[in-house]
């Protein structure tokens, strides 16, 4: 190759490329791949606009819900847009789009807060717990199941077997006993959450691991004197991380619902905090006299964060799995 | 297929103790003392003391456990703090309104969800396909209380054609034999329950069954696309076999095995469902039984609720394994 570039200076000899260039050339075809999944660029828009929602919400708005509340605007039905289109559907009164106030867009519920305010502060709420829970679990989870991986003997029985105890009970109902005994808060149910999803982290990882530690690369990392914790974090973590991120994006979504299923039930965030859970059951009595707007709003909220991170998850799984490149 | 059987006894043995364990100590790690945040605190001594003593939390907690696994297997799983009742007796009256639930709900998802699955996967790629898929996904991404609330606010507040509270209008008398309200009231030929009893299960049943429904769609499209590539499939077309054959007894019989096991694994989704779903219809099943107690802190009944989904669930996970093998013999080698 040399001999060829001094002979003809335009050719480059060929160079190695360092780690770093590997990982982002694979992180540009990682990307690639994405932008030609139609479902990745709806799952990331959602997951872009949800993050950026509730990162700027909490930082633009201060919002004190003892403070809220304006009895005046008691049930205010939603105007601005959604008004505008409701008025446009009952054909009683056609009402232009420049004489609607934009007062309360999504409405106020009974206290006569605003439902557009606190389903953006609910967004973050959630967001920041489904991040926190996956966060705990998939530390822990990995940490387990890489251990449990290339410990083995007694370690691995005993932590496997208790991962099999948590997932003997179906996770939600697990999160509602440790809540109520724990007492209800935020707090105690994203660590309920969090306990319930560690072991499928630390099956994933420790399966990894397992398939990991026979092949014929980490034998000879083995052989050239590599001790366990270095093979754990060069070979076995890098190569599992391509699972780990799929299945936490799917998580988060989990992770969403049942933190909105506590917060439902009464055993997440406590009254007067905004939370979408606890907004659609404060939302239920006011169903039946016809009162959508306050349980449309954080309900389709919820059902889009989380179609966010099933889309992304998805495209994810798609474009990391090996199996699938180049079919289409 | 015995010595499986055996294997996959013995090994369920530190399961169910560690779930047992886990679920007794549920109402000794509370916080403080558990009698206190039973009864309040301005409990007076003397009730806080009767307390104590009726759950048997002055003992040593080993002592404990072992008089609480005893009671168990004599089917006494203690009495309720409010109502003083056995919990027991309580529990063969609300389960058959969950088992009813769960069953339609099951039934439902199944038939629908195959069907759905295996049309994606035959005509993969198409419109059908793609609208299925993303309708699954979405079924995935709803929560239940939102799509209860929205079937609620839909059918039953707009429309006003569907009940959405209870299992039977007021005022109609049934007789229970079984507990299953559309049997009982085929059994006993009794059409106005009949009627009554099937619209109120309607909308429940749709708002449970909407996540199992998603999943089974799912599996089914993804088992049956792994079993269309394979090579007997090439050469059962390739004799001349007609497409029907070709997917319903080979294709389908090979993809049978994972989505026996998705359907199996749907119930604890059901049972934990169920929970969110009563409580949103009102419907009197263990699941807003569960509800209910967590509200009134009577502590032993969600202790006891939650002792039984969990050995439903495992017992469920059992069967379906044993399935798997009998059907699949690389199973029971591996």
């Amino acid at each position: 190759m040399s001999t060829v570039a001094h002979l003809n200076p335009t050719i480059k000899p060929q160079r190695r490329y360092s780690a770093l260039e590997v990982r982002i050339e694979a992180l540009r075809d990682l990307f690639r791949r994405l932008w030609k999944n139609p479902s990745a660029r709806v799952g990331g828009f959602l997951v872009v606009a949800t993050t950026l929602i509730g990162v700027f919400v909490p930082l633009l708005d201060n919002y004190n819900p003892l403070k809220d509340g304006d009895l005046k605007a008691k049930y205010a039905t939603p105007d601005c847009i959604v008004g505008w289109i409701s008025s446009q559907l009952n054909d009683t009164e056609k009402l232009s789009l420049s004489d609607m106030a934009c007062v309360h867009p999504f409405g106020a519920d009974k206290n006569g807060r605003d439902i557009l305010r606190r389903v953006g502060h609910g967004m973050s709420v959630s967001l920041a717990v489904g991040i926190f829970v996956v966060v705990i679990s998939v530390t822990v989870g990995a940490s387990i199941g890489l251990a449990a991986g290339f410990l083995s003997g007694w370690f691995e029985s005993v932590s496997m077997r208790m991962m099999d105890v948590i997932l003997a009970f179906p996770s939600l109902l697990l999160a509602i006993a440790l809540v109520t005994v724990a007492g209800a808060s935020l707090t105690n149910g994203m660590i309920a959450i969090a306990i319930t999803q560690i072991p499928t982290f630390a099956r994933l990882t420790r399966s990894m691991a397992i398939s990991i530690r026979n092949t014929e690369y980490v034998v000879a990392a083995r052989s050239v004197g590599a001790n366990g914790l270095s093979i754990m974090r060069d070979h076995v973590l890098p190569n599992s991380l391509a699972p780990l991120i799929v299945q936490s994006t799917l998580m988060l979504g989990t992770a969403v619902i049942e933190t909105a299923a506590l917060g439902f039930l009464g055993l997440g965030q406590q009254p007067p905090f905004p939370e979408l859970g606890k907004m659609l059951a404060e939302s239920q009595p006011a169903l039946a006299s016809g009162k959508w707007w306050l349980m449309v709003f954080p309900g389709v909220t919820i059902v889009l964060i989380v179609l966010g991170f099933n889309l992304m998850g998805d495209a994810l799984r798609d474009a990391l799995d090996p199996r699938l490149r180049g079919t289409d | 297929m015995s010595t499986y059987l055996i294997r996959r006894t013995l090994e369920s043995i530190p399961v169910i103790i560690g779930v047992s364990i886990l679920v007794f100590l549920l109402l000794r790690l509370i916080p403080g003392d558990p009698a206190i945040a039973i009864l309040g605190e301005r409990a007076s001594e003397e009730n806080v003391a009767a307390i104590r003593e009726r759950l048997g939390l002055n003992k040593p907690l080993p002592e404990q456990y072992a008089i609480w696994v005893g009671n168990l297997f004599r089917g006494d799983l203690g009495t309720s703090i409010r109502g003083n009742s056995p919990i027991a007796n309580e529990l063969a009256h609300r389960f058959p309104a969950t088992i009813e639930l769960a069953l339609v709900a099951i039934t439902l998802a199944t038939v629908i969800g195959i069907p759905i699955g295996i049309i994606s996967a035959v005509k993969r790629n198409s419109m059908i396909d793609t609208v299925s898929m993303f309708g699954a996904l979405l079924g995935v991404s709803i929560p239940i209380f939102v799509l209860g609330l929205l079937l609620i606010y839909f059918f039953g507040v707009q429309m006003r054609v569907l009940p959405f509270i209870g299992r039977l209008d007021s005022g109609i008398e049934l007789e229970t034999r079984t507990g299953l309200y559309v049997i009982d009231a085929i059994l006993t030929g009794n059409g106005e329950a009949l009627r009554s009893a099937l619209t109120h299960l309607l909308l429940p049943a749709i708002t449970l069954f909407t996540v199992p429904l998603a999943i089974i769609a799912r599996i089914t499209r993804s088992a049956m696309l792994e079993v269309l590539n394979q090579d007997y499939i090439r050469t059962a077309r390739s004799k001349g076999l007609g497409e029907r054959p070709v997917i319903i007894t080979h294709a389908l019989r090979n993809a049978l095995l994972p989505i026996v096991t998705i359907v199996g694994l749907q119930l604890g989704t059901l049972l934990s469902g169920a929970v969110l779903t009563e409580t949103i219809y009102s419907w009197p099943g263990i699941g807003k039984w569960l509800f209910d107690s967590i509200v009134a802190r009577d502590y032993p009944i969600v202790q006891s609720v939650t002792l039984i989904v969990a050995s439903i669930y495992i017992i469920v996970n059992f069967v379906v394994d044993v399935l798997y093998a009998l059907v699949d013999p690389r199973i029971r080698v591996a």
